[in-house]
């Protein structure tokens, strides 16, 4: 069986589901059970103590999905690491998405920050899953600094703009020890399966489910673009045809012996 | 007591326990983490943990995000 | 995962049945990948591909060498500095059972020949020697390298397998390369031809391109003889070596060799026989399989056939190269480890790669950029 394994724990499912923009905790629940995740985030943030919410975790069920809480917010490394231990403190399973994104215009993840929390966090024994620019050096350096993934992002936060970091990604993919989680930017499913087909091991979405008139149902074509890129990928793509030239001039010379 | 609770000043009569000033907020316990002055209080201190005037607590729960 | 684990996946006798089974589709498939994958270059190794299929990855091996590589080639000169051996390996010159000339240089004669060297314009020097530690240690090696940094800014070793700290000690004694080859990936034809002496142990061999990564190494060479054993699965257990080290080393250069063994009279016949189209296979499927990796041609092939593989994927040659110790200052015929083949000057190779459009890169690299030079 195809499984996706992150920090040696087993998934079957290679779609990730963000839970936030969602018009309603109903809009939100339906989509993560047709999307059939297994793994969702979530943020932190104050208690709004005039007007305290229906708690999120009333409407998650931890043993059904594994909490990914994430750093949002955090625009530094000082303040990723708190909100990473408020969130453990949270009684959770320590796995963390570290998020950076001190510019909130496109939330951006700043790549020296988000190192130096990486390294901070693996050794105060969290299992990181670091939201990244896709630079294949700075992969590099986070999988030596000991995270269990890497996620690339496919396009701003929000922009559902697809895998517009293609070649990029695809050089992560080539060179990682670890899995490599696109996250950010994929607004259709034939994005999640343009990922997929590249070697991805998993996507994350969430404004693409949120933002729609049917979260249940485009959450239900999300899980059918992934499984459908992961089959091609493991079947094997064939490439573009290329012609040689009629006479030889390369290897002409093994012949005129 | 006076306290600086999510960033507003709070005035209470009584000297509260953390679990206490949680029940006076109506939050669950269980979903809400506590910080004292940038330290993490652990769950099973909300009993015993007393505030104090100068205090600064957030309060801090899991919302939706991606 | 080490790397003993990963051959393990790849047992000898299915990869050679995998490679030979290969279909004319499926290298056609193979040829079109963008990106190949191990099972991929297995195909490409078959000795069924035809003349056409050849010449397309050919092709392809020319034009991603060119974007990686651009037209130059790195020349570098092997400089023997010990013949003295404890192995007794069947197929080589320096066998401790054979009778010749054994000779160690010392540091005047090591200094003459880098000179020597230098003045030819070589500036990447290859340092080799056989396998006796007491006569040509590591303490030997690192006045040797004092000595030679002077004359040039890049030195690799080619010497019998040292552990970490050994590899430490070359690092900080300017060495920015090494190379070993493991002869071959097969350990019961390896056992036979290694019988005795510390290149006996085949695990030990088998890890030290590691070792030498952690050590900080910058550029790791490997390769097989080919011909001493079952070529498509020693080929392609290279292969999959190059990737390993490629992935576990991410700031290190991996290089590959393509020795071929070739039959001497009343010496070492070879097992098999690497023909000049299979060497031109395996080099361009080589570059397939990794696009960055340093492609390495010796001075054993004849001039014509290494004019033909440059635009192949060849990155590095030697030139006017001579494998016996002290031997660019007084010739020795009687001391080589092997004959040479292409006689040509480093001079004349740089006007022949000019003329093939291609320029001589000298020097590529210089310790003198690092931090520590700096503070010397």
């Amino acid at each position: 069986m195809d499984h996706l394994i992150i920090a040696g724990r087993e998934f079957n499912s290679r779609l990730l589901v963000g839970t936030g923009k969602f018009a309603s905790n109903q809009a939100m629940v339906a989509a993560m059970e047709s999307s059939a995740c297994e793994i969702v985030t979530v943020a932190l943030r104050r208690v709004d103590i005039d007007n305290p919410e229906d708690s999120l975790l009333s409407h998650i069920n931890p043993d059904r999905y594994l909490l990914l809480p994430n750093t949002s917010g955090a625009r530094d490394a000082e303040e990723a690491v708190r909100l990473a231990r408020l969130a453990r403190a949270a009684g959770c399973e320590p796995w963390i998405k570290l998020e950076v994104t001190p510019d909130p215009y496109y939330l951006l993840p700043d790549p020296i920050e988000t190192l130096k929390a990486a390294e901070i966090l693996v050794k105060d024994g969290f299992i990181v899953l670091p939201y990244m620019p896709a630079d294949p050096v700075l992969a590099r350096h986070l999988e030596e600094v000991g995270t269990a993934t890497v996620m690339p992002l496919g396009a701003p936060i929000g922009t559902n703009r697809g895998v517009r970091t293609r070649d990029l990604i695809a050089i992560i993919i080539e060179q990682a020890n670890v899995p490599v989680i696109v996250d950010a930017g994929l607004g259709a499913p034939s994005h999640a399966a343009e990922a997929m087909e590249m070697g991805a091991d998993a996507v994350l979405v969430n404004t693409a489910l949120a933002d729609t008139t049917d979260p249940a149902l485009m959450a239900q074509a999300f899980r059918k673009g992934v499984e459908a890129g992961r089959e091609a990928y493991l079947a094997g793509l064939g490439g573009q045809r290329l012609q040689a030239e009629a006479s030889s001039p390369l290897t002409g010379f093994l012949r005129n012996d | 007591m006076k306290i600086t609770l999510n960033g507003e000043i709070k005035e209470y009569r009584d000297q509260l326990t953390v679990q206490e000033l949680l029940q006076r907020l109506n939050l669950q316990p269980e979903r809400v983490v506590v910080e004292i002055n940038r330290i993490i209080l652990s769950p099973e201190t909300h009993n015993v943990t007393k505030l104090k005037t100068g205090d600064t607590i957030e309060l801090v729960q899991f919302v939706g995000g991606g | 995962m080490s790397f003993q684990q990963q051959l393990d996946l790849y047992p000898q006798a299915e990869i050679v049945q995998q490679i030979t089974a290969a279909t004319p589709q499926q290298i056609d498939q193979a040829l079109q990948r963008q990106r190949l994958n191990i099972d991929d270059f297995s195909t490409l190794l078959s000795p069924k591909i035809t003349d056409k299929q050849l010449e397309l990855m050919a092709e392809r091996a020319h034009r991603i060498t060119r974007q990686r590589f651009g037209r130059t080639i790195l020349l570098y000169a092997p400089l023997y500095l010990s013949n003295e051996c404890y192995n007794g390996c069947k197929y080589c010159g320096f066998n401790a059972e054979n009778k010749f000339h054994r000779k160690t240089l010392t540091l005047e004669e090591i200094e003459r020949e880098a000179k020597i060297l230098r003045s030819q314009g070589f500036r990447h020097m290859l340092l080799l020697t056989g396998e006796a530690p007491k006569i040509a240690g590591i303490d030997y090696l690192e006045e040797a390298v004092k000595i030679i940094k002077q004359f040039c800014g890049s030195v690799s070793i080619e010497v019998f397998p040292m552990d970490t700290t050994g590899y430490q000690r070359m690092v900080a004694a300017g060495v920015d390369g090494l190379t070993v080859y493991q002869e071959t990936y097969d350990p019961e034809l390896y056992q036979q031809l290694h019988p005795y002496g510390p290149k006996s142990h085949y695990g030990y061999r088998l890890d030290a391109p590691e070792r030498a990564g952690q050590a900080g190494m910058r550029r790791i060479g490997i390769g097989s003889l080919l011909g001493l054993g079952e070529c498509l699965s020693d080929v392609f257990y290279s292969g999959l070596h190059a990737l390993y080290l490629a992935r576990k080393f991410w700031r290190t250069q991996v290089t590959i060799s393509f020795p071929r063994l070739c039959p001497a009279d009343g010496g070492f016949q070879p097992n098999s026989i690497v023909d000049d189209r299979q060497l031109t296979q395996f080099i361009c499927a080589m570059r397939l399989l990794i696009p960055d990796a340093g492609l390495v041609l010796s001075t054993r092939e004849k001039a014509q056939l290494r004019d033909n593989l440059l635009p192949l994927g060849i990155t590095q040659m030697s030139a006017g190269s001579c494998t016996a110790p002290g031997g660019y200052g007084e010739e020795d015929k009687d001391a080589e480890q092997f004959s040479i083949s292409d006689e040509r000057s480093p001079a004349e190779v740089e006007t022949l790669l000019k003329s093939r459009g291609y320029e001589a890169v000298w020097k590529d690299w210089d310790g003198a950029f690092l931090n520590k030079a700096a503070n010397d």
